[in-house]
């Protein structure tokens, strides 16, 4: 057995916003840094960088993660989705325009982790109760404290998507 | 801000991940969910020259049912350890306890076994896995360790690892048909570390308990056993558990809340804990939300 040895950047691959993507990641760049340096998507917003604030969210393998929570180079393998690839492949339409039309965004600095968020809790269907919505977005801070808009507008996004599938089913 | 330059490894297997903690000694730290541990690079809290990253190490995932005994792998992310049905079914206790760890996105990568071996006295696992009598299964340069849960958490962010060891599992043993357990944290906003926070567990016995097991976190510099106020319980001495916590637990003065403060917590949801197992209820008495 051979082990690899410890490397301060590697070569990693992985799919980004649905594109196969290749690159060198140093080690020491959280996967926020290597995503906003390395492919300009700058949606992915740095608060905190303590995993406290949530604005850096983005999907890894169709799950939330704290993106300054993990490592670039832990990327290499997997499937990472940001707000500018939901917002390109029209997942999150209807959210957005939830957003839009509630005012669930002031300063609009938490929104992009909000959508991530909003859209891991959305995607595991039915019609989440304003608690359940809460405790999804319980690691997002909006420092204007627009929470209940944001809140309806994840509900109401819920309950059309939910509307429409029943429709669809009948 | 960033973290300080390491240099990074990903190893396949158990085996490689033991020879990579071996070779670097005191430079090499493990990373698990990296929850903690990133957020500690991010802060310069820690400097380790070397990451040993445990994410692509398949016999570390999964959690699987033989002879009475559940085993968790130790880099089963929290939301897969509290969301699957044989822990639904076996161990509700956890199933409880998991709401209360931080929020979805560090649910999503955080590990079982990482939140064990970090050993941060507030946390939910470790106290979790003292009330269920759970198994630490570790893997060092000598070998495999079993340490009873019980015996394993020694002080703040202490336990019984030595260097070059890493936890690799924890078993549990199957609660019988009439065990009831209880869980309830206290926090000053959801997701945050627990103000005052209690796993306990029994079994029913005629119209009382037996074999109670309280564990308390945030009150002390581990998850804090109180056997005195669980013998207070098999009487059925709700006053008498709740006053004999002043002995057993040892919380600290913080600049946001005193130490009395944290016993008073700490009886307020023994109180509420403790009613609802002596009430018999269903197996299931334990967890009410916030």
């Amino acid at each position: 057995m051979v082990a690899e040895a410890p490397q301060r950047e590697r070569a990693i691959a992985f799919t980004l916003n649905g594109e196969s993507v290749r690159c060198r990641a140093q080690s020491r760049a959280h996967l926020g840094d290597l995503l906003r340096a390395e492919f300009g998507l700058t949606g992915v917003h740095l608060g905190c960088e303590h995993g406290v604030c949530g604005a850096c969210t983005v999907l890894v393998d169709g799950r939330a993660v704290r993106s300054c929570l993990m490592l670039g180079v832990q990327a290499d393998g997997t499937t990472v989705e940001t707000v500018e690839g939901l917002t390109e492949s029209g997942r999150i339409r209807d959210l957005q325009d939830a957003f839009h039309t509630r005012n669930a965004l002031q300063c609009g600095y938490c929104t992009p982790g909000m959508l991530v968020s909003a859209a891991e809790l959305l995607e595991e269907g039915g019609t989440p109760s304003r608690e359940v919505i809460r405790d999804a977005i319980s690691g997002n801070y909006c420092r204007c404290t627009g929470y209940q808009a944001i809140v309806d507008a994840i509900e109401t996004t819920a309950q059309a998507r939910h509307a429409a599938r029943r429709e669809a089913a009948e | 801000m960033k973290a300080p330059d390491f240099a990074y490894v990903r190893p396949a297997s158990l085996d490689e991940a033991l020879a990579l903690l071996a070779e670097h000694g005191e430079d090499a730290v493990p990373l698990a969910g990296g929850q903690s541990l990133v957020t500690a690079l991010n802060l310069r809290l820690s400097a380790p020259a070397v990451l040993v990253d445990l994410n692509a190490i398949p016999e570390l995932v999964g959690i699987s049912e033989t002879n009475g005994i559940v085993r968790i792998g130790a880099v089963t992310r929290h939301r897969d350890v509290g969301t699957s049905e044989i822990i639904g079914a076996r161990l509700p206790l956890l199933a409880a306890a998991l709401p209360h760890i931080a929020h979805p996105a560090i649910r999503n990568r955080g590990t079982i076994g990482g939140s064990v071996a970090l050993a941060d006295p507030a946390t939910e696992w470790p106290a979790c896995c003292v009330a269920l009598d759970a198994t630490i299964v570790a893997r060092g340069p000598e070998g495999e360790r079993r340490i009873a849960a019980d015996a394993f958490f020694l002080a703040l962010y202490t336990t019984t690892l030595v260097p070059g060891e890493i936890v690799t599992a924890i078993e549990f043993p199957v609660p019988g048909t009439d065990a009831v357990w209880g869980f309830e944290e206290l926090a000053r906003r959801h997701g945050d570390y627990a103000l005052a926070g209690l796993a306990a567990t029994a079994r029913r016995s005629g119209a009382g308990l037996a074999d109670v097991r309280l564990v308390f976190f945030g009150v002390g510099d581990r998850p804090m056993r109180a056997t005195a106020a669980g013998a207070a319980l098999e009487r059925g001495d709700i006053k008498g558990a709740q006053a004999a916590l002043a002995d057993e637990l040892d919380p600290q003065d913080d600049p946001a809340t005193r130490a009395a403060t944290r016993l008073h917590f700490a009886r307020v949801i023994l109180g509420r804990v403790a009613g609802r197992m002596l009430a018999g209820g269903s197996r299931g008495g334990g967890h009410h939300g916030g």
